[in-house]
């Protein structure tokens, strides 16, 4: 019998240390959307104050459970234990003890808190990029209102966000809809992206990342909205682009040049045709075709605060072709995928295309447009064109 | 049922059958229709976090659609919070708050039975919306603008009216509890002698009837701007919608004590009675729990850290949260304190109280890493945050509530549940829930937002989700055998009679039969100490160890009573009479109910359950009060 109970409690550190083991290699290789992994200054900020936080409450979780598992062995009747124990009502300078000692815990933890706190709050010195961030039911606007281009527009692109690395980005928030939150937990902590407000949120992301795979890419990060908005919530996703600064300024031009309008015939001129015809009821593009640059499809402008916010219906798909994904990231921006898409968007996306209303600006997703193949098709090759 | 009918038998010389429980005002019947109902939704919700969980767990999960999946986490969560643990909470306050306090039933038994008629309708008129179009599907928070944005549907006007009037149900019991801590305590019982149980029953009260008026503010507002066209959240108005957020969250949290507290009552009562030793500090847990109900209503903006309040707000509410943590801290090093140099009897109800307090400690300690601010932003609304309010809320309170269940089903039933099957369930469970929610954590800090009915590929994601939907399997399995324990011992009579004090306990509960009496006392006892019973058992030696006193056999004490001869002897006892009304006035306000979630012809609904509630609160107002038996 006493031999069973001691290799008994062999046993069990055993398998604590098995589990233990389990999890830390669970943790290793935290993923491209990990608070763990930061690939910045603010996200490693914040990582650091994580850390020194979970190892106190390590400690006092080690204390606590040990003072538990010795009053559990040291104190549980035993076969033929009929003495009472004392009957202690308490300990008045212990209580007081294990009231201030937490307090001091706390102390400790409050200084570093408030400080990164304030810090990370604070609007970034020095020279920045901004970038307007729209929330939309169910994908991201990205707007560079300091990038702009011939005819003064500025640099549009929508779910994949492109960055220079080690510079300080700025995103002004806003949403035209419901409540979402921007979050790429390598760069950053979330922050709420309100109807009616303006929030902000500063970026950067390390020099080194444009070199580092995260499994998506050299230079790609994930982020995904954090604020339940709805029926595609969870694929209202985005990703982070970090380029050296030199490839930055390259993708920058690229992307100011207007796409450009197909001559003759063909599955392209096909497919413009259409887009003319249908999808510049929601979705923008600069183009440009024989009489220079055109602007098709609308926007509208949103006032928030005093500051105005001009803002889309629908992705602008001037360089369409240059994303990875489309539909709120969430799909790779394959032919098959797209031609999916265009056949039927909620068989790909759950989305309430029923309820748009295009004159109040209110859109819910794109809706099944009845597109015959060869429509789709030259859709597909316009788009795919369009780099 | 079974349970019900044979508890009516030993119980209650009032009417039987159905028609007993739906007049019946004994606040140990209203109690057991609170557990019966609690554990009935907590299947259901139960149902519902496997379905969810069965889709998370391969990436592109594709068990359930995006719209179901909203249902189901929105209804889990509404169903957990308001259907299961505040119900089950209720039940233990409504059967044994007045027994500890040494009183025959609550202040006003059958506001009493209409807190319940009231919760049960509610509840079942939010879950009429699973026929008629789908349930709510806004959260259980239901965030403005998107709760208002889809005004077209229905589903969330079931949510505010259902929320609204659960609302007032829990209002009407807590006004009950109450006012009957302060004016029904047995001679003696003075408010340090009360039962630890009772002392958290009386801050919950308290705190649902100061914070419940805030989110019943919004819930109004929000139905105005769904149905009439309000501008309340209306951002293109100029409304700032993170309004809501404040009205839901200063009720909110509160709310989150309201969970707990009572669960901590009840772990203050079982590890005395299982280490043979009194409670260790008990005037600092008492006032440590005041202060967490004090210190509660400060806090709720720690759930907006990044919603843009500004740092300045921010930073005061994440210090605040700190605060908090110590009279947490302090209840839980009591409770040591308490099996510290006691004789640790290792019963079902005592597993379960220190699963309580190791699994309470991990929550408490990933709340605190909430108040850290920027640790925050990159916690919330993540899988880490679902994983910390269940180590608070199931680790914590049901596990609690759980231990309640092991420690006083014997005075409810007049049979114990079975230890072998106890312990099963116990180790099931605790080691399911830790599979559960343990890699929550990771997943959470990883990158997993919560709410997201499907996630992609290589994000790191896979493994730990399914370990997380085996773990929730692995819960359901406990459960079963809990479910097995109950049916076998009160159904299948397989239970060891109980007698009066099976566990040698301390409190006032333990002196009457199990079942108890309707009246509870055949005279009401007089109170000379905290843990009274404790101490008409055993007196102490010299060097302080209990020392049993010779005329004392079992649990078949003498009680000594009240000897004021105030002509409260028995057979002379007042016990108010049945009354269909308190029902017939929950269906009416229901019916009302109703009504508002399908305007405009719902207006007739409205007239109609107007009229039945108006009709069942005059003939309550004329009724007389008791009958004489």
């Amino acid at each position: 019998m006493r031999r069973r109970v001691r290799r008994g409690r062999c046993v069990y550190p055993a398998c604590a240390l098995a589990l233990l083991g389990v999890i830390l290699a669970g943790c290793s290789g935290s993923g491209p959307q990990s608070s763990l992994e930061p690939a910045g200054p603010s996200a490693r900020d914040i990582d650091g104050l994580w850390r020194l936080v979970l190892v106190l409450a390590t400690i006092v979780f080690v204390i606590v459970a040990a003072g538990m598992v010795v009053a559990m062995v040291r104190f549980r009747e035993r076969p033929g234990d009929t003495r009472e124990p004392k009957q202690l009502h308490g300990n008045t300078a212990l209580e007081i003890t294990w009231t201030i000692i937490p307090a001091v815990l706390l102390a400790i933890i409050a200084v570093p808190t408030l400080q990164q706190h304030f810090e990370l709050r604070d609007e970034p010195d020095g020279p920045r990029l901004d970038v307007t961030v729209i929330g939309h039911q169910w994908w991201w606007e990205f707007t560079y209102p300091g990038l702009t281009d011939a005819e003064g527009a500025p640099l549009t692109t929508a779910n994949e966000l492109h960055l220079p690395a080690g510079q300080p980005v700025y995103l002004t928030m806003t949403s035209v809809d419901v409540i979402h939150s921007f979050w790429v937990p390598p760069l950053n902590g979330k922050r709420d992206v309100v109807p009616g407000r303006v929030t902000n949120l500063k970026l950067e992301a390390d020099a080194s990342v444009p070199s580092e795979d995260f499994g998506f890419g050299p230079g790609v990060i994930l982020g995904q909205c954090a604020e339940f908005c709805g029926l595609a919530h969870a694929d209202m996703r985005l990703r982070v682009f970090v380029h050296s600064p030199a490839d930055f300024d390259a993708w920058v031009e690229r992307q100011l040049a207007p796409a450009a309008e197909p001559t003759g015939t063909g599955p392209i001129a096909t497919g413009y045709q259409t887009f003319e015809l249908v999808c510049t009821a929601c979705h923008q593009a600069r183009v440009a075709g024989s009489g220079g640059v055109e602007r098709l499809g609308q926007g509208v402008t949103v006032d928030v605060d005093g500051e105005s916010f001009d803002a889309a219906l629908a992705p602008d798909l001037t360089h369409f072709g240059s994303r990875t994904t489309f539909g709120g990231a969430s799909f790779d921006a394959t032919r098959d995928h797209l031609a999916r898409w265009l056949a039927n968007p909620s068989d790909l996306k759950p989305m309430a295309p029923e309820r748009n209303d295009i004159a109040a600006g209110r859109i819910l997703g794109m809706p099944n447009l009845g597109l015959t193949t060869d429509e789709i098709d030259g859709l597909v090759e316009l788009l795919e064109s369009w780099q | 049922m079974a349970l019900m009918a044979d508890t009516q038998r030993t119980l209650s010389p009032g009417p039987r059958g159905v028609w007993g429980w739906l007049t019946t005002v004994d606040h140990k019947r209203i109690g057991l229709l609170y557990a019966v109902t609690a554990a009935l939704f907590f299947f259901i919700g139960g149902v519902e976090a496997l379905l969810v969980r069965m889709q998370l767990f391969q990436p592109n999960g594709e068990v359930l659609s995006s719209d179901a999946y909203n249902q189901l986490f929105t209804m889990h969560g509404l169903t957990m919070v308001f259907l299961v643990i505040m119900p089950i909470a209720a039940a233990f306050t409504n059967y044994f708050l007045p027994i500890l306090v040494g009183a025959r039933d609550v202040a006003f038994p059958r506001l009493n039975a209409f807190s319940y008629w009231l919760f049960l309708f509610s509840g079942l008129l939010v879950y009429s919306s699973f026929l008629v179009g789908g349930a709510p599907d806004g959260a259980w928070v239901g965030y403005a603008p998107l709760s208002t944005q889809l005004e077209e549907v229905v589903r969330m006007d079931f949510w505010t009216v259902g929320l609204q009037l659960l609302g007032v149900a829990s209002i009407a019991s807590s006004a009950n509890f109450i006012a009957t801590v302060f004016t029904m305590r047995a001679p003696g019982m003075t408010m340090l002698r009360m039962p630890v149980f009772v002392w958290m029953a009386l801050v919950v009260a308290f705190l649902l009837i100061f914070s419940l008026p805030a989110v019943g503010i919004g819930l109004f507002q929000l139905f105005i701007d769904r149905n009439f066209g309000g501008l309340f959240y209306a951002a293109e108005a100029g409304a700032d919608p993170l309004l809501w957020q404040h009205l839901f969250w200063v009720f909110g949290h509160p709310e989150v004590y309201v969970l707990i507290l009572p669960a901590m009552g009840i772990v203050s009562e079982v590890l005395p009675v299982f280490s043979r030793k009194p409670l260790f500090g008990y005037p600092f847990i008492v006032f440590s729990g005041a202060a967490i109900g004090f210190i509660g209503f400060g806090v709720w903006s720690h759930h907006m850290f990044t919603s843009g309040m500004g740092p300045i707000a921010e930073a005061g509410f994440g210090v605040a949260t700190m605060i908090i943590a110590v009279p947490t801290g302090v209840k839980i090093f009591n409770w040591i304190g308490t099996t510290w140099g006691g004789r640790i009897r290792f019963s079902t109800p005592m597993l379960f109280s220190l699963g309580f307090i190791a699994m309470f400690v991990i929550g408490g300690l990933s709340g605190v890493t909430h108040s850290v601010i920027p640790a925050d932003t990159q916690q919330h609304d993540t899988y880490y945050v679902v994983a910390h309010f269940h180590y608070v809320l199931f680790g914590g309170a049901v596990f609690g509530y759980v231990a309640g269940v092991y420690y006083w089903f014997p005075k409810w039933t007049g049979r114990l549940l079975d230890e072998s099957l106890g312990k099963l369930h116990f180790w099931l469970a605790l080691i399911g829930f830790n599979l559960t929610f343990g890699p929550m954590h990771i997943l959470g800090l990883n990158g997993q937002p919560r709410r997201t009915y499907r996630y992609g590929e290589n994000l790191g994601w896979d493994f730990w989700n399914q370990i997380a939907t085996i773990g929730a399997f692995i819960i359901l399995v406990s459960f079963l055998v809990f479910a097995w324990n109950i049916i076998s011992s009160h159904f299948l009579r397989r239970g060891r009679p109980a007698g009066r004090d099976p566990w040698d306990g301390r409190t006032l509960e333990w002196t009457i039969e199990s079942p108890p009496p309707v009246h509870n006392f055949d005279e009401v006892p007089q109170v000379h100490a905290l843990d009274e019973f404790w101490h008409r058992k055993y007196a102490e030696d010299d060097e302080g160890r209990a020392v049993r006193m010779p005329d004392v056999t079992g649990g078949a004490v003498t009680v000594e009573t009240d000897s004021g001869g105030d002509g409260d002897a028995h057979g002379d006892i007042h016990m108010p009479s049945p009354s269909y009304y308190p029902a017939l006035a929950s269906a009416g306000l229901v019916t009302m109910g109703a009504g508002f979630v399908y305007l405009p012809w719902g207006w007739l609904a409205v007239g109609v359950g107007a009229v039945i509630s108006m009709w069942a609160f005059f003939g309550w107002s004329l009724e007389p009060i008791t009958r004489e038996h």
